[in-house]
């Protein structure tokens, strides 16, 4: 039995149950304290844990982020926050060129055990600059892990193993979704880093997806079973390293796959993904692998420019059809 | 009553500050970071190193400065003109040698050349490679000093190049905001790659950047290990009380481009030769001659000894074996089974 919680709450649990478990923990970042955070996610944790622990940092991410690598290199375990990944754009010198190279550059005198984290995607009608997914940029990234989940269980027992990672992880969030709420179980959770998950079992086609497009895919995927198409929906979770495993044997099952993936389509996680169903399903494939994505250019603020951008069950429905070669009404 | 004291204070001689032991170690360091950077040099043109090579020749009282000024414990980061800082440390010639004819003997492991030299044993933080960035990564290690209770200190260098970087100002204002027990040196050999300090700021006295976060913040002559040591002793004993950052601006001057392709016409010879003039290994000699601390034979016997010591670094280097190629997969993530993509 577990308790139904929002993500925002999983991930706060997940936090806070490790900065009592281990006191090198500490969460960095802007509007975490006093504020309770942008989106409430570190809500009450400067009341428990204080100033020395939850640190509210100017508007600096850059800076911040080179100060948890530091922290990190010297013998603790930061919590980086980044209100989005988009202002992270800032800090990427620190996350790519630091905290991805350290153990590799020193040969292992130094590692770098820090989560950055914070919510990536769109989130409404938030415009060019607030609304990219960076999956794909930090996933291309040898050094670094990457997780990008929703479902608040995953959260919670995904941000416990990236704090106690000796390896720096990156941890995808949504804005759109820290309302979201779902079922954690009570008790002690982790759920490992690199490991997908079988959310609904099918036979005709593998939906491959992660994040907040899982939505759409379980969505697509109730309405396909209304015409008898019975779909397989797995949930990425880590970015980095791919668990294809999990997609191969699917895709060797259902012989056709389609990758939801809010990342632009080009060299994106869906294009990785297609690559290995490719090299290692080949011949499982009865029809050619479709990717449905956001379009191809920035996001524009205009509602129905929003609609057309993003994926949705009718587009994903579209192209499971279109892998089954079944017409579209 | 003043002109008599000052003719006798003229007439006195002047008396050495520091030990015998502190002058010839001085020596003694900036004469192996010096040799080795010419063997490094020589090596080099016979292709035996490759990539880039960033030589400190010039610049040598400013590491022996600092080194007799911190505590061993303390930690220092820097840039990728580093071999002369990693020495002071304590890094072993050899290592330092074989890491850059990219050997698995290096220090670490052939894996980082001539920018990247990490110790966790000498608490040498490298090393580091993109200009600036590793000012908030230094102060980041004082920032747990802070945290976990210790007294240590983090030696955060840097040069004039990378004192415009952004990173700079957020770290500094962090810094002082948290009163951080780190102490800024930056390096200002006066030119970022060919670019003059002059041409890149309309602020020419880099330590006048600290005065914006009221971080106390003053100039140091680089070319004598002497007013280095002074100046990093104090700022150091300020640092350690917990009464916050400290900033200095250490004046030096490298004697060779920027990197070994660059042939420095972007300065005058009148300016490398007024900089030679005050060479810091030929004023401590003088100084130590002067003062009689040693004879021109023991300071002989020092050089001798360095010239085997580096010989022998690059004999060791030389016949070391460079790494397997299964060693590329190493140290890339501290997860023993990391899945790879490999096909």
């Amino acid at each position: 039995m577990g308790k139904i919680l929002q993500l925002r709450e999983a991930i706060r649990e997940g936090m806070v149950e490790e900065m009592r478990r281990d006191e090198r923990v500490f969460l960095m970042g802007e509007e975490v304290g006093q504020y309770n955070g942008a989106y409430k996610v570190s809500k009450g944790m400067l009341d428990e844990f204080g100033p020395k622990r939850v640190i509210d940092t100017p508007i600096s991410e850059l800076g911040f982020a080179g100060i948890g690598v530091g922290a990190a290199m010297n013998g603790l375990r930061p919590i980086v926050e980044f209100m989005t990944w988009n202002f992270a754009v800032l800090a990427f010198d620190q996350v790519v060129n630091n905290a991805a190279k350290t153990l590799n550059m020193s040969s292992g005198e130094f590692t770098c055990p820090i989560v950055f984290r914070g919510p990536t995607g769109s989130a409404g009608q938030l415009a060019q600059q607030h609304s990219q997914t960076f999956e794909s940029w930090l996933g291309n990234a040898p050094g670094l892990k990457v997780i990008s989940c929703v479902d608040p269980a995953d959260a919670k027992g995904l941000i416990k193993s990236a704090i106690r990672d000796d390896d720096p992880v990156c941890m995808m969030e949504s804005e759109l979704m820290y309302g979201y709420k779902g079922e954690v179980p009570e008790g002690e959770y982790l759920v490992p880093i690199g490991v997908a998950a079988v959310r609904r079992t099918g036979s005709d086609v593998t939906i491959v997806s992660f994040n907040k497009m899982m939505i759409q895919a379980l969505k697509a995927a109730e309405e396909l079973a209304k015409e008898s198409i019975s779909a397989e929906v797995i949930d990425l979770r880590t970015i980095r390293p791919v668990d294809y495993h999990t997609i191969i044997e699917s895709v060797k099952k259902t012989n056709r796959l389609v990758v939801v993936d809010e990342s632009w389509p080009l060299f994106g996680v869906s294009a990785e993904i297609a690559y290995e169903v490719q090299k290692f399903a080949f011949d499982y494939l009865d029809a050619p692998v479709i990717r449905v994505n956001a379009a191809d250019t920035p996001l524009p603020y205009a509602p129905t420019l929003v609609e057309a951008w993003l994926p949705n069950p009718e587009k994903v429905i579209r192209a499971v059809k279109q892998v089954m070669y079944v017409p579209a009404n | 009553m003043a002109t008599t004291a000052r003719k006798s204070s003229k007439s006195k001689k002047e008396q050495p500050k520091y030990s015998k032991e502190q002058y010839l170690s001085w020596y003694e360091l900036m004469l192996r970071i010096r040799r080795f950077e010419e063997a490094a040099l020589l090596a080099y043109s016979q292709q035996k190193i490759r990539g880039f090579l960033h030589v400190y020749i010039g610049e040598e009282a400013v590491a022996a400065g600092i080194e007799s000024a911190i505590r061993r414990e303390d930690a220092v980061i820097t840039a990728y003109r580093q071999h002369g800082t990693a020495i002071g440390r304590g890094v072993s010639t050899r290592a330092a040698m074989a890491e850059l004819f990219g050997k698995k003997t290096g220090i670490n492991k052939g894996k980082g050349g001539s920018m990247h030299f990490f110790s966790a044993k000498h608490r040498y933080f490298g090393g580091n490679g993109i200009v600036g960035a590793q000012i908030p990564v230094g102060t980041g290690i004082a920032f747990a000093e802070k945290y976990k209770g210790t007294d240590n200190i983090c030696v955060t260098m840097f040069g004039d190049g990378a004192a415009r970087q952004g990173a700079l100002h957020e770290s500094f204002n962090m810094a002082m905001t948290w009163q951080l027990p780190v102490l800024y040196i930056c390096e200002n050999n006066h030119y970022a790659m060919g670019t003059s300090v002059a041409r890149t700021s309309n602020v020419h006295e880099i330590y006048k950047i600290g005065c914006a976060y009221e971080m106390p913040s003053e100039p140091v002559d680089g070319m004598n290990p002497e007013s280095v040591h002074e100046a990093v002793s104090r700022a150091a004993e300020h640092v350690r009380s917990g009464k916050g950052p400290y900033f200095l601006e250490i004046n030096t001057y490298r004697y060779k481009g920027h990197s070994v392709s660059d042939p420095a016409k972007y300065r005058t010879k009148e300016e490398l030769m007024q900089y030679r003039a005050k060479d810091p290994i030929k004023t401590i000699e003088a100084r130590i001659l002067d003062f009689g601390l040693a004879s021109a034979e023991e300071l002989k016997d020092i050089k001798q000894r360095i010239e085997a010591e580096i010989q022998d670094a690059v004999r060791f280097a030389e016949e070391s074996p460079y790494p397997d190629p299964e060693e590329l997969y190493e140290d890339v993530y501290v997860q023993p089974d990391y899945p790879f993509m490999k096909d």
